[in-house]
């Protein structure tokens, strides 16, 4: 096979971070390569090296053999490399074919809207990739949008492709599709390079994997020598657990009763239209869905952070519907929100500082208004032990922390409050697989404690391995809810989609 | 009622939406490119008086069209320059701009042309009747004893439309003012489209400034815009930052203050339609009449990182 792209000692720093630190790559003609690696290795770099985004502190791209020098996209795109950005670089105002012919259109002073619009179905045709050249992308699922992006790339005639994390937004059917194009593209001869921190999704889809780590290329192999075990431990650069095995739960009293719950969103959508659902003690119920189906809301209300228009919410037997967040903390409610950054941790505070947020102003941590810090650094200390937090210093400051471990802290803090029921929103969103390990360790110890936990995740693979039962939400109804030990991707997949569970049931297995 | 039925009213209302619609439409260019421009009332003033100097120096009105824009796309490249390499924030940035051409012209008045003003035998720009229009009842006013510039607002109103929504360069500024990033990705040049959105838009609100001191009269005086580059902004805001909206709010608000003149002695304060711009123009962003919504990317300066 011919070497399509080479990369030789690619050397990039960032103030304070070698984001890239001698990097090795050969892309084949026609094959797919994927680069995996922890959030933080230095994948999207590398990309925006390739791709004319960022100018290398030293080393070489090759591009068949000749050296090549790409100061802008412009020059990188002119080459042949197309690249679909993790973010998305879209004009939402603009139409589909705006987008994809944008500097490149047709016409001469003049811009031939409707000679754009014929090539775009022409392209879209010939690629599957099958997407309405007329509407505007605001309109668009983010699979489309995907394609849009995959066209873009394609109208520029591009000989290479770069999907960095393209899965990251997609339901399990979108992944799917993407999967089918990306072999469409290589039977017609171009290369991809495909971007992933997901060990199942590189194997089901590459023929040769570079794995990253800390701003290196570790190794590069092919796909048939690759076990997920070996792969995971070259991304974490230790031996890993991948799938934590778990005893079989032991639930006994429903701690959390929802019946019939609405709940409208600050832009007054009905967000829940009428869930009704249990959590037991000692039992983890995943709530699955695709993002913005009303697992937000529906937590969110739970947490007291929503008001309820309608519906009940019992916790121990008692009506808290109407209680205040505070209430609802001090009966034993805790909640890991999503958005770790912005809820869940003052990032210019010190671990001390954080590990004492929520109960600074009780015993023993002041008295008549007055802080005592002996009684908060024994605490914070007696955390960040218990939860393995790195660095072991408690007077750092939340923000210098990694993803992982600020997601350690939230998390000792509100465990350590000893409540009945945890609400753990996307907790390893962003998350390594190696910090993932340890989250997931701390939900099912709490668990066999004896606590109800409430799972919310978009990842099924996460719903999978730790849900003692799922229950799948779609337009804001729950479509059912099934036993943690049968399901399976396909059929939680289709009943994202709404389908029935007897259907989707039905249809995972034949398919 | 019977002002309303005057024809005079109507071509009148067509003359004070001129110096309204070209900043307007000027504002609009510079924003659709992500520039933030609130400086349109000092670079209309630059037009004004440098229309007067030079159309007094090469006897030519002509001329001095062509230099007062010259000088208001000077001031604005200047403004570019600021606004886009050094990223400085816009909205203080355009302040400045006024505050500068205000002094600046008023000192430039006093030292070149004395205390008298600038002198009373300046050219000034033709006024021109259509012929077959001017003589058809009621519309005919409009084509009446114009001045050029009113025929060549016209013009630029249809061209800037279909420069900004039918052409490729058009399309590539929009893309700039919505998201740059997506922009330069795409293998556009953001800081160059940048630079040409502002620059356009400085010629024609100074041709705005021309209209004022050249078109009317054929004199400047301190501080003659009085206000109506801001008047303009509101106008652009209220024409949802497109050509076309922008002439429609500037022709609205020349109507009140054609209105306003009108009745002047009729117990209506003029003061009061003088305020329906910034009514008007509240109410829109507020969503009440039809929302106005800014491209994505207005006044987020762009760096590329390399
Ligand atoms: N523009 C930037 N400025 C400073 N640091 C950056 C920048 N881009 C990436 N980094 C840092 O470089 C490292 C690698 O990041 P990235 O390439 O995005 O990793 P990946 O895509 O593998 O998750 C990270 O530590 C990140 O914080
Ligand atoms: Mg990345």
């Amino acid at each position: 096979m011919t070497k399509f792209l080479e990369v030789i000692n690619l050397v990039k720093h960032f103030p304070g971070v070698k984001a890239n630190d001698g990097v090795n790559l050969t892309v084949h003609a026609g094959e797919v390569h994927s680069i995996l690696g922890e959030n933080g290795a230095g994948k999207s770099t590398l990309m925006k090296l390739i791709y004319g985004l960022y100018q290398p502190d030293s080393g070489e791209i090759r591009l068949d053999g000749k050296p090549v020098h790409f100061s802008s996209p412009r020059d990188a795109i002119r080459a042949g490399i197309g690249m679909v950005h993790q973010h998305f670089m879209l004009i939402p105002a603009l139409t589909v074919t705006d987008n994809i012919v944008l500097g490149d259109e047709p016409g001469g002073i003049r811009y031939h809207r409707s000679e754009a619009e014929a090539r775009v179905r022409a392209l879209s045709e010939q690629y599957r990739l099958h997407v309405d050249p007329t509407a505007r992308v605001e309109q668009l699922s983010v699979g489309l949008q995907q394609r849009v992006e995959i066209l873009k790339a394609l109208y520029r005639k591009a000989k290479l492709l770069i999907l960095d994390e393209p899965t990251a937004l997609l339901t399990p059917q979108e992944t799917e599709e993407l999967f089918a194009v990306v072999k469409h593209l290589k039977e017609q001869g171009i290369p991809v390079v495909f971007i992933s921190h997901k060990l199942d999704e590189v194997r089901a889809i590459a023929d040769t994997i570079t794995v990253m780590r800390a701003g290196k290329t570790v190794q590069t192999l092919p796909i048939g020598d690759a076990t997920p075990q070996q792969l995971a431990n070259l991304m974490v650069g230790r031996e890993v657990v991948l799938r934590i095995d778990k005893q079989p739960a032991n639930p006994s009293g429903v701690v959390l009763n929802v019946e019939n719950l609405h709940v409208v969103n600050s832009a007054r959508q009905e967000k829940v239209r009428g869930v009704s659902m249990q959590v037991r003690a000692g039992e983890i119920f995943g709530l699955a869905g695709i993002d913005g189906n009303g697992q937000t809301e529906l937590v969110d209300a739970i947490a007291g952070l929503l008001p309820v228009a309608g519906g009940r919410i019992h916790f121990q037997d008692q009506d808290i519907t109407h209680l205040s967040t505070a209430e609802r903390t001090a009966r034993g409610i805790a909640y890991v929100p999503q958005d770790r950054q912005l809820d869940g941790l003052v990032l210019d505070f010190t671990l001390t500082e954080n590990a004492i947020l929520r109960d600074f102003h009780k015993h023993p941590f002041s008295k008549f208004g007055v802080m005592f810090s002996q009684p908060a650094k024994a605490y914070a200390e007696k955390l960040i032990h218990l939860f393995d937090v790195r660095p072991k210093d408690i007077t750092r400051k939340a923000g210098d922390l990694s993803g992982g471990n600020q997601q350690k802290v939230i998390l000792a803090r509100e465990v350590s409050r000893e409540p009945q029921l945890l609400i753990a929103v996307q907790p390893t969103r962003g998350l390594d697989v190696g910090a993932i390990e340890g989250i997931h360790r701390q939900l099912l110890r709490l668990r066999d404690e004896g606590k109800a936990i409430l799972l919310v995740s978009l990842e099924l693979d996460e719903i999978l391995s730790l849900s003692d039962r799922i229950g799948v939400l779609h337009g804001g109804r729950l479509v059912g809810v099934v036993p943690g030990e049968t399901a399976t991707r396909e059929q939680l997949g289709l009943m994202m989609t709404g389908m029935s569970q007897e259907q989707a049931t039905k249809e995972g297995t034949t398919s | 009622m019977s002002i309303l039925t005057n024809p005079q009213l109507w071509a009148s209302t067509l003359a004070m939406a001129v110096p309204l619609a070209l900043p307007a439409i000027g504002g609009t260019f510079s924003e659709r490119t992500g520039v933030v421009n609130i400086a349109m009332e000092g670079i209309m003033l630059m037009g004004a008086f440098f229309g007067v100097s030079f159309a007094y120096w090469t006897h030519s009105a002509w001329l001095g069209a062509i230099g007062g824009m010259l000088m208001g796309g000077l001031l604005s490249a200047v403004f570019a320059w600021a606004a886009i390499r050094l990223a400085a924030d816009q909205v203080v940035l355009g302040m400045a701009i006024n505050i500068f051409a205000a002094g600046l012209t008023t000192f430039l008045l006093d030292t070149v042309f004395g205390y008298g003003g600038t002198p009373p035998d300046t050219p000034q720009l033709p006024t021109w009747s259509i012929p077959g229009l001017s003589h058809i009842p009621f519309v005919g006013a409009f084509f009446t004893n114009q001045s050029v510039l009113v025929y060549i607002m016209l013009i630029l109103v249809g061209l800037s439309h279909w420069f900004l929504f039918h052409t490729r360069l058009g399309l590539r500024m929009r893309a700039v003012g919505e998201n740059p990033l997506a922009a330069d990705t795409a293998g556009l040049n953001v800081w160059r489209l940048r630079y040409t959105g502002v620059i356009i838009g400085g010629l024609l609100s100074a041709l705005g400034g021309v209209y004022l001191s050249l078109g009317i009269l054929n004199s400047f005086d301190v501080n003659m815009t009085n206000g109506r580059g801001y008047i303009a902004l509101a106008a652009m805001i209220f024409g949802k930052w497109t050509p076309l909206g922008s002439f429609g709010a500037s022709l609205l608000f020349g109507f009140a203050t054609a209105l306003g003149i009108a009745l002047q002695g009729n117990g209506i304060s003029a003061n009061l339609l003088g305020m329906l711009p910034y009514v008007l123009t509240i109410l829109a962003l507020a969503g009440l009449v039809g929302r106005s919504k800014p491209p994505a990317a207005d006044g987020i300066p762009y760096t590329p990182q390399r």
